[in-house]
């Protein structure tokens, strides 16, 4: 879903988020409300910048009158809207979503340079993930060091996406994309190439920043010393929206 | 004026690096003040070599990496009302459960031939026997507190104790994370 294009003359909608009644343009969607809000949602995939992809399933709500779950990130408001954001049956989908992304791949947060700056990691206290219910599936996943300033390791990847759109929405390049599928699903450089052999890549780095874990990391960085900075990304995105 | 009753705690570490016990050292002088509330019935920190029958906390540091530690934990479960997961290594395997990607021949193989020089040889002999894959604790006997960290820090082992004396179950996702 292509970022939404902001329209001059647009509606504005009222409706109810978790008890309190707020109003907001109709191009908006739920997400992008509750933020505004600081109405806390947890969201892995979603990124304030680039487009939509509603792949984590993390800000899952509950709409009155609607059976079915919506994501948060890919639903427009509407005019009457009845959303709760933190029910305790929310709580529990989240939770077992961030414990089965802990049980899928190796994210051994002590020994991570992200250690301190993880979205997954601060996403997991937060859903009160203790523990994981699950059996680990203890498979190795490879390394690629072969960008001489970035690294890639699999191991933490969690298939948000958001290198993919970054590389391809913001810097123009598309080196990024994805292969395969189920648990042999993972992100790619050009042709599944080694990365320090893609004639694509500008090594701008935006995709390690914009990475929520430790899977895209400046090389030479020890445990918990990669800490990331996004603040290029809604800057960027706005200017290029507004010509 | 009668003394409170005080609760029974037994510790012990499993597969792991001692760190998370030596977290619980770092709560300094409120350990006087623990003393005051708990008898440590069985630690690696006290004298006493045998876990008694009826232990009202247990604290678990460590995988289960070998037949020992698969004994340890499941003495612990049979006699610790209470039992506390402390720290990633017990929580989620940690460090010791990245071995689980290797063949088990391959690692004792990596340790004991291929990077010695004199006498290559796999000890054998008053050693416990690895288990092929290494498992959190509550893959094994059920955990009733989960403390993640590597280690827990001293105010959340602290908090978890006060809890647990006060008689109420504590959320350490308050105070700890996994990484810590």
């Amino acid at each position: 879903m292509p970022p939404p294009a902001k329209q001059p003359n647009v509606r504005v909608v009222t409706l109810n988020i978790d008890g309190r009644d707020l109003s907001a343009r109709e191009d908006e969607t739920i997400i992008e409300v509750c933020r505004e809000n600081q109405i806390p949602i947890p969201s892995l995939c979603y990124l304030d910048g680039l487009s939509v992809w509603g792949a984590c399933r993390l800000c899952l709500v509950e709409l009155a009158g609607q059976g079915r779950l919506l994501a948060a990130c890919s639903t427009r408001v509407a005019e009457g809207m009845q959303i709760l954001t933190n029910t305790e049956k929310l709580q529990r989908y989240r939770r077992t979503i961030v414990e089965l992304l802990f049980a899928e791949r190796n994210h051994v947060c002590s020994v991570c340079v992200s250690n301190g700056h993880c979205e997954l990691q601060y996403l997991a206290q937060k859903c009160g993930v203790d523990h994981v219910r699950v059996p680990y599936r203890q498979v190795a996943y490879p390394v690629d060091s072969s960008h001489e300033m970035f690294r890639l390791d699999h191991d933490r990847c969690i298939l948000c996406t958001r290198c993919v759109r970054v590389c391809d929405e913001i810097e123009g390049a598309h080196t990024w994309d994805v292969m395969g599928r189920g648990s042999d699903c993972r992100v790619i450089t050009d042709m599944a190439q080694p990365w320090g052999e893609s004639d694509t890549c500008t090594s701008c780095g935006k995709c390690v920043q914009v990475c929520p874990t430790g899977a895209l990391v400046k090389q030479g960085t020890s445990v918990g010393e990669m800490v990331k900075d996004q603040h290029f990304l809604p800057i960027l995105a706005r200017r290029r929206h507004a010509q | 004026m009668s003394t409170p009753t005080k609760i029974k705690v037994a510790t012990t570490w499993l597969d792991g690096c001692s760190g998370c016990h030596m977290s619980f050292l770092d709560m300094d002088e409120r350990l006087i003040e623990l003393v005051r509330q708990v008898d440590i019935v069985y630690s690696p920190l006290v004298d006493t070599k045998i876990l008694p029958d009826d232990v009202d906390v247990g604290i678990l540091e460590g995988s289960i990496s070998s037949e020992d530690d698969l004994e340890k934990a499941l003495a612990f479960r049979k006699h610790c009302k209470i039992l506390v997961s402390l720290g990633d290594c017990a929580v989620n395997g940690n460090v010791p459960a990245m071995r689980n990607h290797f063949k088990l021949s391959d690692v004792v193989d990596r340790a004991y031939r291929d990077t010695v020089t004199t006498q290559p040889q796999i000890p054998t002999r008053g050693v416990p026997a690895l288990l092929s894959v290494v498992k959190p604790i509550h893959g094994v006997v059920g955990v009733d507190v989960f403390v993640p960290g590597c280690p827990p820090s001293a105010d959340a082992i602290w908090y978890v104790l006060s809890e647990l004396i006060g008689g109420r179950i504590p959320d350490p996702s308050t105070v700890t994370r996994f990484g810590a």
